[in-house]
């Protein structure tokens, strides 16, 4: 359907109102089971039936009312029946693409296509929900115009197999479970702690427990909960490759994501290493991407900031990975001056910061290894801070900040004139890296 | 400072009629405002900008002092902002946004002209030499 019309106007899938109710969909059904069962009359269950009715409508208007095609360079969907939208979105500025599928999205093989864009508005465009099979097809095509194909050469390769597209990427890491779960209950030990005992404390006395949770408590386990299984569930069976159209990340557990992050979007890389991660070896590699805070409504299971590379690996497989990413990484890293000691002793022995004539690398942390890579071309602005403390000990902090959201650089705790110096050669080496035509 | 201006006032008008206690009032208030005066002066000294070839220098703060470098091919939109009181002094605030929400450069103090000379000049040499993310 979308091939072999792309210039028409094109619906969503029609059980796309049915997925995107989510939980409420469950509820609904879950209301109707007494009536299918026939423990209910259909007069007593009159009140159940208009509320689903009036919803169900809702549902049809509203996918009746939304329409997308591709004009040219841009993506424009258009929405709404009393407040009509209509939103254009430039395919040059797409910093990556996901199909996500959450579970109910699974069992009705339908899936949603995200587009992330750049600009300072930081929009992301979604197509919620399309047929599975068309998806794929659908979201190559994107990428191709994103690159800068027309969009006749592209539909005219309508048949390329998704098969032979994944026989061109070449697979550089998967997640293996058991170090993933292995990996979250040591970097959430408390949490997963206080969990267990709430569950051993529940079959011994539960009338205890239940007090600790009525008190708010409850609150803290569900949220918590969440968030450990919410990143279980991103991060099972991550796998990472490297394809023609940059970095493909596939995986999940009951709600599959499949995103490709384009060549050169990447603002930041970083390298965690939790505390009771280092004597196994193992650390954490992510990404940041240009855009802005998310806006409401756009899932919950995007609100991680960063995109995860590798959930959980040894040290020598994520420093392969950095590689590839940052091809002329800093080898050699300076220490801080020893008097750094007085200002923060516990961040000490991790300061240390390098250059090559395209990238910084600064690592920090107390108890969590921290290591950032940052390509210069990338910088938006560097800033020199010298606190009162640092004055006294004739220390500075060169910040270099970039467009992504959650990686903080900073060349923490310098010399004074070392500071002053590196600020005014990365100026000159980030402008340098800036004019430099740019790579795809 | 009109409060210092009333105690002294307070102060020279004790000291007429030999009121200790409003002339301890006056010298202490007379300190307090020197201190402040100095405070104040050194924040405002700390202020500065310098328009380079490439990049714009921003300079600010006296505890944290803080020196931006901001490329002008960096920079998305250039915000002039004056409150009230800036208003009344005729000043206004030219504040720099690069893609970067940690961005922190921000001229306050300028004269209303200069702003305006400086929003437009930032504009047209952003523009000349823009860069993509």
């Amino acid at each position: 359907m979308s091939a072999s019309a792309p210039e028409g106007w094109q619906r969503l899938h029609p059980l796309s109102p049915v997925v995107r109710g989510g939980r409420a969909t469950i509820a609904i059904f879950v209301l109707l089971i007494p009536i299918a069962v026939g423990a209910d009359t259909l007069r007593n269950a009159t009140p159940q039936i208009v509320v689903i009715g009036v919803l169900a409508l809702g549902g049809f208007v509203s996918w009746l009312v939304t329409r997308w095609r591709i004009e040219g360079d841009d993506l424009r969907i258009e929405t709404g029946l009393l407040r009509r939208q209509s939103l254009r979105f430039p395919l040059a500025q797409v910093q990556a693409i996901d199909v996500v599928r959450p579970g109910l999205a699974r069992v009705f093989r339908v899936a949603e296509l995200r587009l992330r864009m750049a600009g300072a508005s930081g929009a992301t465009a979604r197509l919620a929900y399309l047929a599975e099979h068309e998806v794929e097809p659908l979201r190559d095509q994107l990428l191709a115009l994103a690159r800068g194909a027309r969009l006749d050469e592209v539909a005219s390769a309508p048949g390329e197999e998704e098969g032979a597209d994944r026989a061109k990427e070449h697979i550089l890491a998967t997640v293996a479970t058991g170090p993933l779960v292995a990996a979250i209950v040591l970097e959430n030990l408390w949490v997963v702690a206080v969990l267990a005992g709430l569950l051993v404390g529940f079959t011994v006395s539960p009338r205890t427990v239940a007090g600790l949770l009525g008190g708010g408590g409850f609150v803290w386990a569900l949220s918590m909960v969440t968030v450990v299984w919410r990143r279980f569930n991103q991060q099972y069976r991550l796998t990472v490759a490297e394809g023609p159209e940059g970095l493909h990340l596939r995986g999940g557990l009951v709600a599959l994501t499949a995103e490709v992050i384009r060549p050169g979007r990447v603002q930041a890389v970083r390298l965690v290493e939790p505390v009771l991660w280092r004597p196994l070896g193992w650390c954490r590699l992510e990404v940041d991407v240009a855009g802005r805070q998310r806006r409401k409504g756009e899932g919950e299971a995007q609100r991680g900031q960063l995109r995860t590379l590798l959930p959980v690996g040894k040290r020598a497989l994520a420093v392969e990975l950095v590689d590839r990413l940052v091809p002329d990484r800093p080898r050699e890293l300076s220490r801080p001056p020893r008097r750094v000691l007085w200002k923060s002793p516990f961040r000490y022995p991790a300061l240390s910061w390098g250059r090559t004539e395209t990238c910084v690398v600064t690592t920090s942390g107390r108890l969590r290894r921290v290591t950032c890579w940052v390509a210069l071309e990338k910088v938006q602005s560097l800033r020199r801070v010298q606190g009162p403390v640092q004055r006294r000990l004739r220390l500075a902090s060169v910040h270099v900040d970039t467009a992504g959201r959650a990686v903080h650089t900073t060349l923490r705790d310098r010399d004074s004139a070392e500071a002053a110096a590196a600020l005014a050669e990365l100026t000159d080496l980030a402008r340098a890296a800036r004019r430099k035509p740019a790579l795809a | 400072m009109p409060a210092v201006v009333v105690v002294v006032l307070l102060g020279v008008a004790g000291g007429v009629w030999g009121s200790g206690v409003a002339l301890g009032f006056a010298g202490g208030a007379v300190v307090a405002a020197a201190l402040l005066w100095r405070f104040v002066d050194r924040r405002f000294r700390s202020w500065g900008y310098a328009e380079r070839e490439d990049d714009l220098l921003v300079r600010r703060g006296v505890m944290f002092a803080r020196l931006s470098v901001v490329p002008y091919g960096r920079m998305q939109f250039i915000d002039v902002t004056a409150g009230p009181l800036e208003r009344a002094f005729g000043l206004a605030t030219v504040r720099l946004h690069t893609a970067a929400a940690a961005t922190d450069a921000r001229i306050p103090g300028l004269e209303r002209e200069e702003a305006a000379r400086l929003r437009d000049r930032l504009a047209e040499l952003g523009e000349a030499q823009a860069a993509g993310l």
